[in-house]
């Protein structure tokens, strides 16, 4: 495991900000960490690259220990915090060479690889703009490329796109990307699950400072059922026997809509149901007005798990 | 890396801002050289200094001591913008000391005052102020007013990373001027109501600003008390206590970062 946290603690005030939190990320993939705000996420990134100190529990990043061995754990990260932590006055450049030659490098060896990264980010033509006049996704971009100087083990992005036009974010998802196949585990916190369904290879759900679920996207939108294929049916035919009809066509119940004029069904085998449903309105001489199969997306998984994660709390 | 090495490196990224937006330490220049033309000029005619001399040449020390002073501005703002944009954090994740920081803070402004006095001294000869003293005591007055100015950085910063809101950073605009006019700088003490002189007297900008008037050999308004007869101590004295003070203050708001 490249990144490793058991048991973590943190409380602000009387607020418990992390309250045992384990996580495990193998190397060389994007691990999502999605939580509404407030679940504890920026808090968790914070004490893994060892910018705050822990109340309990123990974390290992890159091997080393962030508590008793912060110094090798920081020449092994890159942190890009919720802000774009790049120095606005400066020029693009001038950003990377500075970084360049805090993480070590001579100024020489700086300058190369400044030029190198502004050319993979695709910042090479706004290198001696004052920063100040980059887009969102231009800051962001640098922001990224600013940790990437010594090709870090683990990078941790903290809400990379909040703020983002469509535009920017699609850009800081290619460099995310870009970051991931140099062979870097990225740490991924987000709000936006199509963010992290896109992105990440495996996902932890966060509440309340602690992992609710944890595992691979297509597992845990699994794990609230299969697909779900809608009957939209024109507003003159009654509801109830095309209901009764189709459930005793594909032995599922259905479940009514009356605003939408719609029957949903949850089926195992998204297709399998979808044939059998259009058989048996052929048969009965019901044409729907639509008729639509869809997967289940992460933000049904992610309201069922965290709904159920406050209950257990009650 | 040592941390006088990744500061070495901070101080030319603070310099560097200055290259980009020249404006702003230009500004800064222009308002001390305001000033000393507002009180030379505007008020000067109305001052008679105790113990008697030209006001524009008791005037002038008084102005570069003052400038070092509200220099604690600049420092508070700038590391309370650096820690608000999370420009701070992202220096704390780096493999550097922890000292770093402070001191590219240090070095950048310690160069920016360093010209802040030649342009005054340069302008306080073109209005007819003079040095009447040697060389040596004369370099010894400039190297004063850069001690105050290095006990005045750490009240900046343990400012600024204290207190990083923009409210904070009011405050002390705010407060520097009656801190700045209560003291010797601008008017002796010797002038003021007993009890006011007698806090002005105690102020240490009141103490350099005295040291210097006396190491140019210019006239000091003072004609008894200890800023008469120990000015230079004084001047070492003052700087090294409220360094003393506020260098472990810095360090340990610095520390308590990392509890937030």
């Amino acid at each position: 495991m490249n990144l490793q946290a058991e048991g973590l603690r943190k409380r602000y005030g009387d607020v418990p900000a992390l309250d045992g939190f384990d996580l495990a990320v193998a190397p060389g993939v994007i691990h999502g960490l999605l939580g509404p705000n407030g679940a504890g996420k920026t808090t968790a990134v914070k004490a893994l690259a060892t910018l705050i100190d822990v109340d309990g529990g123990t974390a290992r990043v890159a091997g080393f220990d962030v508590r008793t061995q912060a110094p090798q754990v920081r020449r092994r990260i890159g942190l890009i915090g919720q802000n774009a932590a790049v120095d606005e006055i400066l020029g693009g450049r001038q950003n990377l060479v500075m970084f360049g030659r805090l993480y070590g490098l001579s100024t020489v060896d700086a300058r190369a690889r400044a030029d190198r990264l502004l050319d993979m980010f695709g910042l090479t033509e706004a290198a001696e703009r004052a920063v100040s006049t980059y887009s969102g996704g231009m800051r962001r971009r640098l922001d990224i490329a600013a940790g990437f100087i010594l090709t870090p083990a683990v990078l941790f992005l903290d809400e990379p796109t909040t703020g983002l036009d469509p535009r920017g974010r699609n850009e800081v998802w290619a460099a995310v990307r870009e970051v991931a196949e140099a062979g870097t585990t990225v740490l991924l916190t987000t709000q936006y699950l199509d963010e992290a369904d896109q992105l990440a290879a495996r996902i932890s759900v966060m509440n309340h400072g602690r992992i609710v679920a944890d595992d691979t996207p297509a597992v845990l939108k699994r794990q609230i059922g299969g697909d779900r294929v809608t009957v939209t049916i024109a507003a003159g035919t009654p509801l109830e026997p095309v209901a009764e009809q189709l459930t005793a066509a594909v032995g599922l119940p259905a479940t009514p809509d009356a605003e939408s004029h719609s029957l949903t069904f949850e089926v195992g085998s998204g297709v399998t149901a979808l044939a059998a449903i259009v058989r048996a309105l052929d048969s009965s001489g019901i044409t729907p007005e639509d008729l639509m199969l869809r997967r289940p997306t992460l933000d049904e998984v992610f309201l069922t798990l965290t709904a159920t994660d406050q209950e257990a709390a009650r | 890396m040592t941390a006088v090495r990744a500061g070495w490196i901070l101080t030319q990224r603070n310099l560097a801002h200055w290259a980009r937006q020249p404006w702003t330490p230009i500004f800064g220049l222009l308002f001390s050289i305001m000033l000393l033309l507002v009180f030379g000029f505007l008020f000067g005619g109305a001052i008679t200094v105790p113990g008697g001399g030209d006001y524009i040449t008791f005037l002038l020390p008084g102005m570069l001591a003052l400038s070092m002073m509200f220099g604690v501005e600049g420092t508070a703002t700038a590391m309370a913008g650096d820690a608000r944009k999370g420009i701070t954090d992202r220096f704390r994740s780096l493999p550097i000391g922890s000292a770093s920081v402070a001191l590219g803070r240090v070095g950048a402004d310690l160069a920016n005052s360093a010209v802040e006095l030649l342009v005054l001294i340069v302008g306080g000869l073109l209005i007819g102020w003079r040095i009447t003293s040697d060389p040596a005591s004369a370099v010894l007055a400039v190297l004063l007013l850069l001690l105050f100015r290095f006990a005045m950085l750490w009240i900046g910063i343990f400012i600024g990373l204290s207190f990083r809101g923009e409210g904070a950073t009011m405050a002390v605009q705010v407060l520097v001027w009656p801190i700045g006019f209560l003291s010797t700088a601008i008017v002796s003490a010797e002038t003021m109501p007993g009890w006011l002189g007698a806090i002005a007297a105690w102020n240490p900008l009141s103490a350099t600003a005295t040291a210097a008037r006396s190491l140019f050999g210019n006239p000091t308004g003072i004609t008894e008390g200890p800023l008469a007869d120990a000015t230079v101590w004084l001047a070492i004295g003052w700087p090294v206590l409220l360094t003393a003070v506020f260098l472990p203050l810095s360090a340990r708001a610095y520390r308590r970062l990392r509890s937030g």
